[in-house]
């Protein structure tokens, strides 16, 4: 994709030693820390792509960037100004650039709201008025892929993959310039998932938005983004172009991950297998050669 | 593998365009089909109405006595009759009914109007103001509530207002509780999330997001609370305690009472009406709660009639999956039934579910005979657990908290294989270690929440295989966990399946899955068997377009950043 060289002139997003940790409910325990040192940076129209293990902090980061997550230390900078401590006021005028698609198509959308309403939210915040809000929604319907009529029904009367299209015409609704995708084809199936990363890919051609995409799965991570950052343990391990962070990884962890995911043919499979088998054994032999020299 | 070790796979799908179309009714229209709700609701309306016309309907003043006609019988000028100071039934108890339901009406507005903000602040904000406001409410909640309302009527005086209002904030932790917990259990839900996101203030986000999930459950509480109100207050009136100047149904009741064995209607009047109005009050909410439930109920039916045509149709198709020594993988997307086919071997269907045509055979027994209806559950539970055993897909969810992981693995070793606890136990410690888990003792004594998922997933399969079985059927066992963790859990289903030479059914999605563990795969869509072969032969020569679709949709070699499917013009996920 050409748009990767155009935005190394002036990131989006740029996040500086980020720091998030979470009180500890006991008393006077140490706080949880969940993110150490985290420093990314998205360009305009770039898809960084982040994977990691469950707990390893990549949602948190996600989270954070939303001002949903406390920011402990660090600095996140969008478009030149510092949003790691924005107040609700702040985050209103941000909500026009910085949106988000959750993981869960379930949960993500009240259950209680239509489907015009639910897209009609972020708009009336911003204090459009009704009737062009409505026009917007009927766009915004038509851009992912949605029969209009869907304005009066309610979330209940969609699949998976139509409410995750709804989540995503939620999160286009005010044009933004980034949206942090959080896991958000891993509750689908495999032909929906690929329906719908067709169109998170459509949507960047047409409107040149930027997302930070985090995910679980190496194979949707290296499909869809421009650059891949590697998470364990709350810290960043590997990033770099996806194409060589996702078939040539320098990390250990990034190694077994990419060889840990199984491949739709018995023979390669069996290969792989073998591979993997060879790394952990070469990395255990590594750990206990330097657990000797210590 | 082995000659005796077969694999086959089985992979299902919905068609990915299906779109639902839920006919939707509101809660009121459910609401006027059930009859108990309307008779409930139209009881409730013909005392309200008397209530308001009691100075139009009533012949005579509330306190009008006529000394010369007391106790009197119903007649034309008194139809039902007059009580001992000669004052008419039938109007007193009309002005009753007005004092009585306003009364009730005021108690449950003040418990709402304490109870409702307070619940919702607490609830959304928790923090300082919800540990104030739950002493304040375990204080409430801990005062003798009749003793309280005594105490204030010796104080203020005999007013119904007043004791009402005490009443209701005396029972306001009953709202502020459900508010509570409602909002609790949203407060962290996405759509909630992607509000803030979206720059709504907390405020609106209340109003919007979280007061529509309270609402239902405050008009339930409220009908309930009304009931207790009128009850409370006839209970204080009947003790002597009310104001004997303003007609009520309490007071009538215990004018009644002294005059029990003179005319024992005079009891009867005041009682029926408060017995007819707590019972409707009561039956609407319970009308309520049902005409909000319904619509899950339906949603529950729809689901178990399709599962039923897939397991019927997946039976009669693939026979021999059953049999010991062979090892079958059902691949497939959510809805395609591969996980009821499963149930169904294993004779956990619901008990809605009919088996319609078909059989199963297990070691050459019928479990399921042909023209069977439903799974013998007598043939069947000698077989499970004993000789098929299952792996579920949620490890976490499938051990039970309260128990440590040696308990759950040791019980059924004692039941099903006749040994001695001890002997379970070194079972359960050499088994844990079979599955990978370096330090057995710790893990044995540990409870679930103490361990990881995948090293639940180990116990559960340690669980699986204890007994001995011939058929383990594993329903997306690795589906929960992390892509490192499945591999290592497939590794270990594959080394125990060649030693033990115990047959598999694994239920999946993942073609990657299927190529590393299979040698059989059969494709399922819709309840039905689409295709059937070898693992080779399904993935590198599907002949089906449905699993050509599948197959497409995998990401792996694809080139980064290609359409994957758009431009083969299919309807919208």
């Amino acid at each position: 994709m050409s748009t990767v060289e155009v935005n190394e002139i002036a990131p989006l997003l740029t996040v500086d030693n980020l720091v998030v940790e979470y009180p500890s409910k006991k008393f006077r325990a140490k706080p949880f820390r969940a993110l150490t040192d985290i420093n990314i940076t998205i360009g305009q129209g770039e898809t960084l792509g982040l994977v990691g293990e469950s707990g390893s902090g990549k949602t948190t980061l996600g989270r954070a960037v939303l001002g949903l997550a406390p920011v402990t230390g660090g600095k996140i900078i969008f478009e030149g100004q510092d949003i790691s401590h924005a107040t609700r006021k702040q985050r209103r005028t941000l909500s026009r650039d910085l949106q988000v698609v959750f993981q869960d198509p379930y949960t993500s959308l009240n259950p209680a709201l239509e489907i015009g309403d639910i897209l009609a939210e972020p708009l009336g915040v911003q204090g459009m008025e009704q009737a062009a809000a409505k026009k917007r929604v009927k766009e915004l319907l038509d851009q992912v892929g949605l029969p209009s009529d869907a304005i009066h029904r309610l979330p209940r009367e969609f699949s998976g993959g139509q409410r995750q299209r709804v989540a995503i015409a939620r999160a286009l609704a005010l044009s933004p310039k980034l949206i942090v995708c959080d896991e958000p084809v891993s509750a689908l199936d495999l032909s929906t998932q690929a329906r719908v990363l067709d169109l998170f890919l459509q949507i960047q051609k047409d409107t040149g938005v930027s997302y930070l995409f985090v995910s679980h799965d190496l194979d949707v991570v290296r499909h869809i983004s421009h650059r891949v950052a590697v998470m364990y343990h709350g810290e960043i391990v590997e990033q770099g172009p996806a194409e060589i962070v996702t078939r040539d990884p320098e990390h250990p962890y990034t190694q077994r991950l990419l060889l840990a995911s199984p491949v739709p043919d018995p023979d390669r499979q069996e290969q792989r297998r073998a591979d993997r088998h060879r790394l952990l054994e070469i990395q255990r032999q590594q750990t206990e050669q330097a657990g000797a020299l210590a | 593998m082995s000659d005796s070790v077969e694999t086959a796979a089985v992979a299902a799908t919905v068609p990915p365009g299906q779109s639902g179309t839920v006919v939707r009714s509101t809660v009121l229209r459910r609401l006027f089909k059930n009859p108990l709700g309307i008779v409930a609701m139209a009881i409730l309306l013909v005392i309200a109405l008397l209530a308001i016309l009691a100075p139009v309907l009533a012949p005579f003043e509330e306190n009008y006595s006529n000394i010369a006609k007391t106790l009197a019988a119903p007649d034309s000028v008194n139809i039902l009759g007059t009580d001992s100071a000669g004052r008419d039934v039938w109007s007193r108890l009309l002005f009753g009914a007005q004092l009585t339901l306003l009364s009730a009406l005021l108690c449950a507005g003040v418990a709402i109007a304490i109870g409702l903000p307070a619940g919702l602040i607490a609830g959304y904000y928790a923090g300082k103001f919800e540990a104030v406001s739950n002493w304040v409410v375990s204080i409430l909640m801990s005062l003798p509530g009749l003793i309280v309302l005594l105490t204030i009527r010796a104080a203020f005086g005999p007013s119904v207002w007043i004791s009402m209002i005490a009443f209701g904030i005396l029972i306001s932790p009953s709202y502020f509780r459900l508010t509570r917990t409602a909002v609790q259990s949203v407060r962290n839900e996405l759509y909630v999330d992607a509000a803030r996101v979206s720059g709504l203030s907390d405020w609106s986000i209340i109003a919007r997001h979280i007061f529509s999930v309270v609402r239902a459950p405050i008009i339930i509480q409220t009908a309930a609370i009304a009931g207790v109100a009128i009850a409370i207050q006839s209970g204080l009136e009947f003790l002597g305690l009310g104001d004997p100047s303003k007609a009520t149904w309490g007071v009538m009741l215990s004018e009644g009472f002294k005059n029990v064995y003179l005319t024992p209607t005079l009891l009867f009047w005041p009682a029926f009406a408060m017995a007819l109005t707590i019972g409707a009050l009561v039956l609407l909410g319970n009308a309520i709660r049902d005409a909000l439930e319904d619509g899950e109920k339906i949603k529950h039916r729809r689901k178990h009639l399709s599962a039923a045509t897939a397991t019927n149709n997946r039976t009669t198709a693939a026979p021999a999956a059953g049999r010991p020594s062979r090892k079958s993988v059902a691949v497939g997307e959510s809805g395609s039934g591969k996980s009821q086919t499963a149930f169904s071997i294993l004779g956990l269907l619901p008990d809605n579910a009919r088996i319609v045509a078909g059989s199963i055979q297990f070691d050459g027994n019928y479990t399921v005979a042909p023209g069977d209806e439903r799974v013998n559950q007598g043939r069947l539970s000698k077989l499970r657990g004993k000789r098929i055993s299952y792996i579920p897909q949620e490890p976490m969810s499938n051990l039970d908290p309260a128990f440590t992981i040696g308990y759950q693995l040791v019980t059924p070793m004692v039941r099903v294989l006749g040994i001695s606890k001890d002997e379970a136990r070194k079972r359960a410690l050499k088994l844990l270690t079979d599955v990978g888990i370096t330090n057995p003792e710790r893990t044995f004594s540990a409870y679930p929440h103490e361990v990881s998922g995948g090293m639940a997933q180990r116990v559960l399969i340690a669980g699986a295989i204890s007994c001995e079985p011939d058929l383990v059927i594993a329903d997306e066992p690795t589906t929960a966990l992390d892509v490192t963790v499945q591999a290592d859990v497939l590794d270990l289903l594959r080394e125990l399946q060649q030693r033990l030479n115990i047959g598999v059914i694994l239920v999946t999605h993942n073609f990657g899955v299927v190529a590393d563990l299979c040698d059989r795969v059969a494709v399922m869509q819709n309840g039905r068997l689409v295709e059937e072969g070898s693992v080779r032969d399904i993935l590198r020569n599907p002949k089906e377009q449905y699993t050509r679709t599948l197959l497409a949709s995998m990401l792996e070699g694809k080139t980064p950043m290609s359409m994957l499917v758009s431009s083969q013009k299919e309807p919208v996920a």
